[in-house]
């Protein structure tokens, strides 16, 4: 597809190669607190390059948190995270670390992208326009190139005849294809998917998962995901990780999570959601 | 009833027009006023928060007449240099009624979804843009009903001018009443035409409104036309938007 967002490795499909295998996102001792109320709990991970990893566990568990300070939506409160090599909030000052300002933070987070549970789309744009104006007005592009390039992936989501429609004109569904190519517009290397298809009516949760599977099994680019379609987990993911209690109780294949899972908390879980 | 003559109509009419042009002036100066400290109070910085709110409060709860006062007999004496009555009268009712303003664009501002700042900062849309993109076009249509309410105080207020010797409606009018010693009918008169320009920036300011929600795929524009003519007419909504901010309050 038109997303190759990491140049110089084409991929084939269903092979998900890790790049060189770098660390693309780094969570170091990593404590966030919502009150009294310790979400997530010193937590260290990381995510190689090209890797589709997904986060599953009970809601409260932390895991749409993790999504949400990588997107700077929430702040950290112990601990650090970096992107690609660069903390996300921090900066390296005199050998310490300090907050990093706004701009800073802002470069680091252009490499992320984030398609979110109620789509969010811009109800004062059209659609063609939602999906260029971050490319041209962040990331300069010409708006030529930008509209060929929104063009392209509207088709790639199967709603490239629907440029001029204003979101309110769309359902559910096409209006999240429409949020997943404007967060492709922006060559993000990493997609985080929070419970994409959590708000869709059930006949519509397919479509958006068919673009998902297409886009993981013929780009490189590295998912994180927060869902609660296990089928479509076990479809996309190279790596599954069990949250409970801000903590990742245990990770590995989908295989080996959703066929042999060695906790008794992962087996009570999906004996619940399966 | 006497009849009022031509020459006494010819004062009336060139009175409406002087309070024509302050409404204009002060809503354009109030507008701004509204945007800058309503949105100033929305800043992550609490000390352009605290300064615009202080800014809010010492300016809604003045007078507007003591301030048009002020401004035109204290000003002079004070620092030396003296205002036309009408460019005084437009400061003084500009900023209050701006103070007044501000309360509904932060209003507004903060009824927009924070999903939406939240969609602005996945797409690493700096704050300002985030603003000027998506949180003021969203607001915007918000806004517009109590604007309107603002606009028409606004217009009733500009009578105040009269007492400082400006030629507006209500001056011309107590010229004619001295001169012919009648009340009655010239303050009915008088009554009419300002609901008249009353009535006028309502069906206005209605207009801006449903071509603000339209903007925003709210309430399609009327039907009939087709691509090319919702298009000129998005194009013309986006201008009329424009123009009716600078002069919205």
């Amino acid at each position: 597809m038109s997303a190759d967002s990491n140049p110089g490795n084409h991929t084939t499909e269903h092979t998900n190669p890790t790049a060189d295998g770098r660390e693309l996102i780094r969570f170091d001792k990593v404590t966030k607190r919502f009150g009294d109320n310790t979400v997530l709990d010193n937590l260290d991970f990381t995510v190689a390059a090209g890797k589709h990893v997904t986060l599953i566990g009970p809601s409260g568990s932390g895991k749409t948190t993790i999504l949400r300070l990588l997107m700077t939506l929430l702040k950290v409160d112990e601990g650090t995270i970096r992107v690609d090599g660069d903390y996300l909030t921090h900066e390296e000052k005199g050998g310490k670390l300090v907050p990093a300002g706004e701009r800073h933070t802002r470069e680091v987070r252009k490499k992320i992208g984030m398609v979110f549970q109620q789509f969010n789309l811009f109800p004062n744009m059209k659609v063609l326009r939602n999906i260029m104006e971050a490319p041209v007005h962040v990331l300069g592009l010409g708006k030529d190139e930008a509209e060929q390039r929104a063009r392209e992936l509207l088709d790639l989501v199967g709603l490239g005849d629907r440029c001029d429609a204003y979101p309110t004109q769309l359902s559910g569904g096409q209006q999240q294809r429409v949020a997943i190519a404007r967060a492709l517009a922006m060559r993000p290397q990493v997609l985080l998917l929070d419970e994409v298809t959590s708000a869709l009516d059930p006949e519509l949760v397919a479509g958006v998962l068919d673009v998902l599977r297409d886009i993981a099994h013929t780009t490189d680019i590295t998912m994180l995901c927060v869902t609660h379609e296990m089928n479509f987990a076990r479809d996309i993911s190279d790596d599954v990780l069990m949250f409970d209690a801000g903590r990742v109780i245990e990770s590995g294949s989908p295989d080996k999570i959703f066929s042999d899972p060695e906790h008794e908390r992962t087996r009570e879980f999906l004996s619940a959601v399966l | 009833m006497s009849e009022l003559t031509w020459g006494l109509w010819q004062l009336l009419l060139s009175g409406a027009w002087v309070t024509v042009q302050l409404t204009v002036y002060s809503a354009a100066l109030g507008a701004v006023v509204a945007f800058g400290i309503g949105i100033a109070r929305t800043h992550r910085l609490w000390i352009v928060r605290f300064l615009s709110g202080l800014y809010m409060e010492i300016f809604r709860g003045t007078s507007a007449l003591v301030l048009m006062f002020w401004l035109f007999f204290v000003l002079p004496v004070a620092f030396g240099w003296q205002l036309l009555p009408l460019w005084a009268a437009v400061l003084a009712l500009g900023l209050s009624y701006g103070a007044y303003g501000s309360e509904v664009v932060r209003g507004a501002v903060a009824a927009v979804s924070p999903a939406q700042r939240e969609a602005g900062v996945a797409l690493s849309f700096t704050p300002a843009q985030q603003l000027r993109k998506i949180i003021i076009p969203q607001a915007w249509p918000e806004m517009i009903p109590p604007f309107n309410n603002l606009l028409i105080e606004l217009l009733k207020g500009t009578a105040l001018v009269s007492i400082m010797g400006v030629g507006d409606i209500a001056f011309g009018a107590s010229l004619i009443r001295n001169a012919t010693g009648q009340s009655a009918p010239v303050y009915t008169i008088i009554l009419l035409m300002y609901f008249v320009l009353a009535f006028v920036l309502t069906r206005g300011m209605r207009v801006v409104e449903r071509h603000a929600k339209a903007g925003i795929g709210q309430a399609p524009p009327d039907s009939g036309s087709g691509l090319l003519g919702k298009l000129s007419l998005r194009r013309q909504t986006a201008v009329t938007g424009d123009a009716t901010s600078a002069g919205g309050i």
